[in-house]
């Protein structure tokens, strides 16, 4: 009798688990907590990234990229390439062709039309689009048949995925946005909340910053995904709060963005209901040295711009110390745990980009000193450093951060040993990361003597990323403070690099240059010292299954493929 | 009638609550003698006595402390981090190893000082305010016009708008944490005295309606005279209180100022940011929220029941009981 | 007293239309940009584009000017329109948010409702406890009752709402599991069932919010009562025979609740303000979430109109506590 029941039990769980996977929305909901939470579901209005993985859910691009950063199909039939002649011989047009099996979620076929129109939606001067810089440097956009869309460039581009490619740039229904162009884009409220999309689910109702509920898209291309019948995308509070409702209550199943200190989140998972991980893309939290004078005696118009070197920081002697005194893995162990590496690059990825330097990883306070003494720096009566009436102090500023707070503490403790003295300050991050060119306190105007902050690029080609480093792109009152070269690096020989970079075709000499230029920030200038490389962190439940964190796309990039595991 | 107590009015109760500067120097011995009473009610107030001495013992703590516990607050010691209890540091470090007990005594100069800076200034500008409007009728409609837009006034932004006019200056002036205080205490002073203002004026429109009041202004007593000496003594009590809460406030507005990168810089230990650094660490060291927690809580009750204590000391009716 | 009703309603309008201006004219000068969140991918030139897609190239007296039209024809006409089924605001622009790019006006009408129960029904339980409690410390004092009622108001009120509301979730959301820790704005009262959800998320955040109103409130209470019982009125009340009852709850209580009127008049436009770090800590996103998301974005139209609605409530309640002075006390006259 008993054994029959076991029996029973096993011949049905092995007939329901496999239904189970195979099944459109045969497992229940899926909850995200977003703790920043989604302002709309339209990513060319916002830019920001809670809403281009919030999108993400409903919308899609031509192409994507995997875990591994590498590009695959969405929409896409197959990529481009030479050598299927997707890729021009001159490398000025790129040619895609479309799936003919995709329709939207009301029901209407998606077409090389619906390409077209996001792409002049975007391009539109009036309308404000955040991607805009993905579709720079395109001439003409058309579509050949309903199911090829041709894109030419102005110039010879030797990679011509940007448009389209990514969570950043996914297509809009030509049909739900056609009245929504330049002017009117804000507008259309209903619309940017509500977007019909190819992607597996379908909003039901958005209400902003605060709750998405969405439900499996009826007319996705795979009939037995999603398995999730519907998503509950929740926003609001903090990071830790968020990561307590996955690791510790189980209300949600997955958590974006929770940044928290290690033995935090160690204490967390002990629960054992989930577990936190993390991908690397290629963010790098690192330090900016301010090469020109930030002294506030100097008249607003030329204050912190290239026409004052830095009075001490121009030396580099003195910023290579700094960088020598820093033990980068403590920096890790105590900010980041699994979330974070250490680094001496700029651009830590791709692989051929990254380049083989390491020299900075261990701390060296007694070199630094050294160093010091070597370059004429002499210790004062208070054990700061100074020469010929310059004293090594310095203010060091970065956002409201708890994380940051303590680097900054750890950091200033350090060069306090090889005699400077910090000042520390911290600013709301909306406005250190805002641009008002009013306010003092921004990391372009960079009123201090070092900042601290991480960026990264988008996709997987970092020559933009390099190319901020400019003299022309150092933030003065003549760009009206808006320049991405914040550190005021310039020499000619980068400038020179930097156009020829452009012009470099091959993938391995691009990177070869790429590795050589940032080299030349990092090591060789210390003009940007890199602290740590940083993964984005999000706690899942252990009951989910599927999830494969992407650093180079939308973090929930195959949402599709997740269930619910077996318990 | 033996007790001089019993001879002392409403009248005279006034001049407790007056600076002594303000009355006249002519009669010292009488003034003194009713000093000497207010200490004796206060002494005999058993909550108020305890509270005094806690409260002195916290002070102590804060100020004399770091003179015989010299740990520099700011030193990292990152070997040490994340300790318990020990002899080398009692209430063990923080997550940068930190030592605990050199950092409570910092955050509680800081703290305190701000509390009871804050507080006095909004409680100033507040009685000040609120005297004037129910006091003098013409100025009523303004100063209440004035109030409500502070009340209306979205504090966040001013705050960063203060901070971003006047930290430079000002830290150039003074120096970078005394400017820093300055605008701290005016920041948190200067947007919270509404509330006060409010029930100031409050109790003035029905006290002045009163007949000691009418009474006094038959004699011909001058408005001055009449709000330091008949009105003031009267709204001491919602005063007090609010003062009592103020300094709670205070100190939980700085942490907050100092979250949003306004208040001190970061290495600047004070205890309401200790309390919101330690939270998401509850759980594994309670010991790092329990104590900066129970500092706050404990100074906040001790300044309650030593208001407590002079507001009875200082009341006529009950000083004769 | 219905002459100075209509004065000072009146005078509201001016007082209004200025601090609107002083409100708009501080959200311009304080620093932050609304594209702070937009991640520093994105380069300066597109950033610019954005702004301008924003309005902001526009100079500030037309913007305000262009505000003060929205706010006060276009939304009127366009609540008209929804009630009769009109098209007077056809093609005119409504509040858009920087932020969202949807009305302002239809985001905080998504929010009200959960402000409303959460903040709203903590401030009845805060004040239903507070004034007993008040009362009975006052008529008690130095009594048991009034030490323990001092203690616990006096750490309701100096233990910060991010320290209690954590603490909370922690006892009785994540160990005891009773309650949960992430309030669900979605959820609709249709049953017993899903009423009793919505008691269970509402239990915690009304809890550390009413604690902390009541400790305010009950302090004011019993000064005022402490001040008043040792009036002489009270021993002739008492000397003509009235029972302790009618002593203390209709003599004493009427002429102490000035300042207590005062501060709870000062507490319910608070309450449709929002309740900033509680509701962010229980994630019940309510006006005071958009409040401060909005800050933090440097969102110009919602944060301006958020606090005009504020500042309108203000003006408005202290209008009201000022006739209720007249009707606690008739002595007190405005005319």
């Amino acid at each position: 009798m008993k054994l029959r029941t076991v029996l029973m039990g096993a011949v049905a769980s092995l007939t329901m688990a496999p239904a189970a996977f195979a099944e459109r929305g045969s497992d229940g909901q899926l909850g995200l907590i977003m703790w920043q939470a989604p302002t709309t579901m339209h990513p060319y209005l916002s830019g920001g990234t809670k809403e281009v993985i919030a999108s993400s859910l409903t919308l899609e691009p031509l192409a994507g990229y995997d875990a591994k950063g590498t590009i695959y199909p969405r929409l896409a039939a197959e990529l481009p390439s030479l050598e299927n002649g997707g890729i021009a011989e001159d490398m000025t047009s790129v040619t895609w062709k479309l799936r003919d099996d995709i329709k939207w979620s009301d029901g209407t076929p998606f077409t090389a039309d619906d390409v077209v129109f996001t792409a002049n939606y975007c391009m539109d001067p009036d309308g404000g689009c955040s991607q805009l810089a993905k579709f720079e440097g395109i001439k003409t956009i058309e579509a050949v048949d309903p199911h090829t869309v041709k894109i030419t460039f102005n110039a010879p581009r030797p990679d011509p995925f940007s448009a389209f490619v990514g969570a950043q740039s996914p297509i809009l229904q030509k049909a739900q946005f056609e009245n929504c162009t330049g002017a009117n884009a804000p507008t259309c409220t209903e619309q940017n909340f509500n977007p019909v999309g190819t992607g597996p689910f379908r909003v039901t109702e958005f209400l902003t910053n605060d709750t998405i509920s969405l439900e499996a898209n009826p007319e996705y291309r795979d009939p037995d995904k999603p398995a999730f019948a519907t998503v509950l995308v929740k926003g609001g509070g903090d990071a830790a709060g968020a990561a307590r409702s996955v690791l510790e209550t189980g209300e949600f199943d997955y958590a974006w963005n929770t940044q928290l200190a290690p033995d935090v989140i160690a204490g967390m998972e002990a629960a054992g209901r989930g577990k936190v991980t993390a991908a690397f893309g290629s963010l790098v939290e690192r330090l900016h040295v301010n090469l020109t004078d930030p002294s506030p005696n100097l008249p607003a118009e030329t204050r912190s711009t290239l026409e004052h070197p830095h009075p001490f920081l121009s030396d580099p002697a003195v910023r290579k110390a700094l960088s020598m005194a820093i033990d980068r893995e403590l920096l890790v162990e105590i900010g980041y745990g699994p979330a974070g590496k250490a680094t001496c690059n700029y651009v830590p990825a791709p692989a051929a980009w990254a380049s083989e330097n390491t020299e900075c990883l261990t701390q060296d306070i007694e070199g630094a000193n050294a160093l010091l003494d070597e370059a004429g720096w002499v210790k004062g009566g208070d054990g700061i450093r100074e020469k010929d009436g310059v004293r090594l102090s310095m203010l060091y500023q970065t956002s409201v951060n708890a994380v940051r707070q303590d680097f900054q503490a750890l950091i200033k403790q350090w060069w306090s040993e090889i005699g400077v003295e910090t000042e520390l300050k911290t600013i709301d991050a909306s406005v250190f990361f805002g641009s008002d060119a009013g306010s003092p306190d921004t990391l372009q105007k960079f009123y201090a003597d070092i900042e601290m902050y991480a960026d990264n690029f988008d996709g997987n080609n970092p020559a933009p990323y390099l190319s901020k480093h400019t003299c022309n792109k150092a933030p003065s009152p003549a760009n009206q403070w808006q320049g991405e070269n914040t550190s005021r690096f310039c020499d000619p020989e980068y400038d020179r690099m930097v156009s020829e970079l452009e012009g470099i075709v091959d993938a391995d000499e691009r990177a070869a240059m790429g590795r050589k230029m940032n080299e030349m920030l990092t090591k060789d200038t210390n003009a940007i010292i890199p602290l740590v490389y940083r993964g984005t962190a999000s706690a899942h439940s252990n009951t989910l299954e599927g999830v494969q964190l992407n650093a180079w796309d939308s973090e929930i990039w195959n949402v599709a493929d997740w269930s619910r595991a077996a318990e | 009638m033996t007790d001089p107590a019993d001879k002392t009015t409403t009248l005279t109760a006034g001049n407790a609550a007056t600076p002594a500067a303000a009355s006249p120097p002519v009669a010292p011995s009488p003034n003194r003698s009713q000093w000497g009473d207010v200490w004796r009610q206060f002494r005999s107030h058993r909550g108020a006595m305890v509270a005094l001495v806690l409260f002195v013992g916290i002070i102590l703590f804060v100020s004399v402390g770091p003179l015989i516990w010299r740990m520099d607050p700011t030193f990292v010691d990152i070997r040490a981090r994340n300790q318990g209890f020990s002899l080398a540091h009692p209430l063990g470090t923080d997550q940068l190893g930190r030592d605990m007990l050199a950092r409570l005594m910092a955050g509680g100069q800081v703290s305190i000082a701000v509390g009871l800076t804050a507080m006095a200034i909004a409680i100033f500008i507040g009685s000040l305010i609120g005297v004037s409007a129910g006091y003098f009728r013409r100025l009523d409609g303004p100063l209440m016009r004035v109030t409500e837009l502070f009340l209306a006034l979205p504090l966040l932004p001013l705050l960063l708008l203060m901070v971003t006019l006047f930290r430079e200056p000002l830290s150039q002036t003074f120096g970078a944490a005394f400017g820093i205080f300055l605008l701290i205490v005016s920041a948190i002073g200067a947007t919270s005295w509404m509330q006060a203002a409010r029930i100031v004026r409050g109790e003035v429109l029905g006290l002045k309606e009163r007949e000691f009041i009418l009474a006094a202004r038959s004699i011909g007593t001058p408005s001055h005279r009449m709000i330091l000496r008949h009105i003031l003594p009267n709204v001491m009590s919602p005063i007090m209180v609010a003062a009592t809460l103020g300094i709670a406030t205070a100190i939980i507005t700085e942490s907050a100022l100092s979250f949003l990168g306004l208040g001190f810089p970061p290495d600047f230990p004070t205890w309401g940011r200790l309390l919101y650094d330690a939270v998401d660490q509850m759980v594994l060291y309670p010991s790092r929220v329990i104590f900066p927690g129970v500092l706050i809580s404990l100074t906040v009750l001790c300044v309650n029941y030593i208001g407590d204590g002079l507001r009875d000391a200082m009341d006529p009716r009950i000083r004769g009981r | 007293m219905l002459n100075f009703t209509i004065r000072r309603l009146l005078l509201a309008i001016p007082t209004l239309l200025f601090i609107s201006l002083v409100i708009f004219l501080l959200l311009e000068a304080s620093p932050g940009d609304p594209l702070g969140d937009v991640p520093l991918t994105v380069p300066p030139e597109v950033r610019d584009r954005m702004r301008a897609a924003l309005g902001l190239g526009e100079p500030w007296p037309i913007r305000y000017v262009l505000w003060l039209k929205q706010f006060f024809w276009v939304e009127p006409l366009y609540w008209f329109d929804q009630a009769f089924g009109t098209g007077f605001s056809d093609g005119m622009q409504r509040i858009i948010s920087f932020q969202s790019r949807s009305p302002v006006f239809d985001v905080i009408a998504q929010r009200v409702p959960q402000t409303l129960t959460v903040v709203g029904m903590s401030y009845v339980v805060g004040i239903l406890i507070a004034i007993p409690i008040g009362i009975l410390s006052a008529y008690k004092q130095y009594s048991w009752f009034d030490q323990i009622g001092t203690f616990v108001s006096m750490i309701g009120f100096s233990m910060p709402t991010f320290f209690t509301g954590v603490v909370l979730i922690i006892i009785f959301g994540v160990n005891l599991q009773w309650f949960p820790s992430v309030y669900d704005t979605t959820l609709q009262v249709r049953d017993w069932d899903s009423f009793m959800a919505q008691v269970r998320q509402m239990v915690m955040p009304v809890t550390v919010l009413a604690l902390y109103n009541a400790a305010q409130i009950s302090r004011f209470m019993r000064s005022s009562m402490l001040d008043n019982l040792g009036q002489d009125y009270v021993r002739t009340a008492r000397a003509k025979g009235l029972s302790e009852r009618v002593v203390v709850l209709k003599h004493v209580l009427r002429n102490s609740l000035i300042p207590v009127v005062t501060v709870i008049a000062l507490g319910l436009p608070a309450v449709f303000g929002g309740a900033i770090i509680t509701e962010q800590v229980f994630k019940v996103n309510g006006l005071g979430q958009l409040l401060i998301t909005a800050i933090h974005g440097n969102d110009i139209p919602m944060v301006l109109t958020l606090t005009f609605i504020f500042a309108i409530l203000i003006v408005v309640f202290t209008l009201i506590a000022d006739i209720l002075y007249g009707v606690l006390d008739p002595r007190i006259r405005y005319d």
